[in-house]
């Protein structure tokens, strides 16, 4: 089975995240930039899935330069070569210009299963999978916990709010999945070695036949017009335990009109 | 005043899920609201009153399993074409899955913008958004297309307006790419009578400092006092002592309640990510220095084993 990873460089979740001031796009420059960890489970059940019924898997990056770190971080999981769409025009792309470009990509890649995590910690709109899917035609399993492979049957078990769903589909398809799904490898010494030499094709938009004013800041179908810091939260009362702390933590809730 | 499309987030038992409200509520701003029911057979007729209630000046309805028995594509369909025939003046979906994957095949079939996560819409179509994990602010426009928004439960409070909706059953013509993704059984897990997590006023959640499974009894008795909705941080998921769905944080859930009370939860990014635009946060933790401290109106510090029960019994006495 020919598998597509999609994979998004994001900056770190855990450290201080900004928007620029000149032109309102994710601060990347001065980020701590990792894999996006939705996608590292996305990588994983690929690679389970190449062991278990062969084929490859490609890792497939829209991104800067400086995704490359990215890219062969994900490949020292184990997938085998990766593509890297890469164009200085792509700044600033909305999600409906950059599904266009996944999609463009993805259309020379001839995947029979694309899967990405079901939402990127930046950003975390979650459009991406059925944004694909819509273009190219192909059913979209999204929000993944389990998923069977059964020659060209997919099967997918996804959570909903009132409990989970059983959804099929026939392969080319896109799924997403979520962080319950597997447990991702941490990349080997071997691993981390042999990425450095694995294939990474690096595409522009004319390799792709999109054109630049359809992406970036001349494409884009949305924009951010001003962002602010939140003020941040201070701390209230603290108190400490004294054999009383059940009822003054009442006695605050009833000032607060809660009880 | 031109139409403005909500679409109706309802759960399978054909009750309007609170969002709905909100966005109806927010509708009315921008224009005159029309509910549109994607669902199964019925349930335009019987969520109509309620939306009526809230402003639904009429109701368009595609429903049965043509609509329901697939993923999301059919429901994109259906409303791409209500939209090219109504010209909206905006469409409002929930900033839940479903509404996020209709919305998401809307703005490529109309190549127009879209923006997630409202959490407030101005008149000319300004939306406000919360980033990274509840620290920055972001206005932001469709610069393509009509508004297309998807509104975060517990943004705007709900304020009925009375109407009287007529309901217009559609067309369905539904393609077979559309069909692709077949739903093949719905599985309906004990909910119980509490309020549905992202939209609860009260959230109470337990994290490691929980124990283990059996101790969650604690969170969810204290959240049943208060009316509220359980959760749980990743670790007390990952620990095994609460389902995943019940997971607020970067990985889980978002929820912005009136009050958050946080049960042995230290207070990692991860799940402040999902909390902190609470609007008040209590806390208990037997760590003084915890970061969840940082955030909470009022904090205790102290062993939650002793403090919870306490509490319980306090707000027994007080009823």
């Amino acid at each position: 089975m020919n598998i597509v990873v999609l994979v998004k460089q994001v900056p770190d979740s855990g450290a201080d995240r900004n928007l620029r001031n000149d032109d309102n796009t994710v601060d990347r420059g001065s980020a701590n930039n990792v894999i996006n960890e939705m996608d590292e489970y996305a990588i994983e059940e690929a690679l389970k899935i190449k062991e278990a019924h062969g084929g490859e898997v490609t890792i497939l990056t829209m991104g800067p330069d400086r995704a490359t770190e990215s890219i062969r971080k994900a490949l020292s999981m184990g997938p085998d070569k990766a593509v890297h769409v890469v164009d200085d025009a792509l700044h600033g792309s909305c999600a409906v210009a950059t599904s266009k470009v996944l999609a463009a990509a993805l259309g020379q890649l001839n995947a029979d299963l694309v899967i990405c995590g079901a939402e990127s910690t930046d950003g975390r709109v979650q459009v991406m999978p059925h944004m694909i899917a819509e273009r190219l035609g192909v059913a979209a399993l999204t929000g993944a916990r389990k998923l069977t492979v059964d020659g060209g049957t997919l099967t997918v078990e996804r959570q909903t709010e009132e409990g989970y769903e059983v959804v099929t589909a026939s392969t080319p398809a896109v799924v997403s999945v979520w962080d319950t799904i597997n447990e991702p490898r941490y990349p080997s010494f071997k691993g981390i070695m042999a990425a450095k030499k694995k294939p990474v094709q690096t595409l522009s938009l004319a390799d792709l036949g999109v054109a630049p004013t359809e992406v970036g800041f001349d494409g884009a179908t949305s924009a951010v017009v001003e962002h602010s810091k939140r003020p941040p939260r201070s701390g209230g009362a603290k108190i400490t335990d004294e054999g009383e702390g059940g009822v003054k933590l009442v006695e605050f809730l009833a000032t607060e009109k809660f009880v | 005043m031109s139409e403005v499309l909500v679409v109706v987030e309802a759960t399978k038992e054909f009750g309007v899920k609170k969002v709905t409200l909100e966005m109806l509520t927010l509708a009315r701003e921008l224009g005159t609201p029309s509910a549109v029911v994607l669902g199964g057979a019925g349930a335009a007729e019987a969520l109509s009153g309620k939306l009526g209630e809230y402003g639904a000046e009429k109701i368009y309805a595609a429903e049965g399993d043509e609509i329901d028995g697939y993923l999301v594509a059919p429901k994109a369909t259906v409303l791409a074409e209500l939209v090219q025939r109504v010209q909206p003046a905006a469409v409002l979906l929930a900033s839940a899955q479903e509404g996020k994957e209709i919305a998401a095949r809307l703005a490529v079939k109309l190549d127009n913008g879209i923006l997630t996560d409202v959490v407030g819409l101005d008149a000319d179509g300004t939306a406000t958004q919360v980033a990274f994990a509840g620290s920055t602010i972001v206005k932001s426009k469709v610069t393509k297309g009509l508004p297309l928004v998807t509104v975060r439960p517990n943004s705007v409070t709900p304020s009925p307006a009375a109407a009287t909706p007529a309901i217009e059953q559609l067309t369905v013509s539904v393609t077979d790419t559309d069909k692709l993704a077949k739903v093949v059984e719905r599985v309906a897990e004990q909910k119980g009578s509490r309020p549905e997590l992202t939209e609860a006023g009260v959230v109470v959640s337990g994290g490691r400092g929980v124990g283990n499974a059996d101790n969650f009894k604690l969170v969810e008795e204290l959240a049943d006092l208060l009316g509220g909705a359980v959760g749980a941080s990743r670790a007390a998921v990952d620990s095994g002592f609460y389902p995943h769905q019940f997971q607020v944080g970067q990985t889980g859930k978002t929820v912005s309640p009136q009050l958050y009370v946080a049960l042995g939860i230290s207070g990692a990014i991860q799940h402040r990510a999902g909390m902190q635009t609470s609007k008040t946060i209590v806390a208990v933790n037997k760590d003084g220095e915890a970061p969840i401290f940082e955030l909470a109106d009022f904090g205790v510090v102290g062993d939650l084993f002793k403090i919870v029960p306490q509490a319980a019994e306090e707000i027994r006495k007080r009823k």
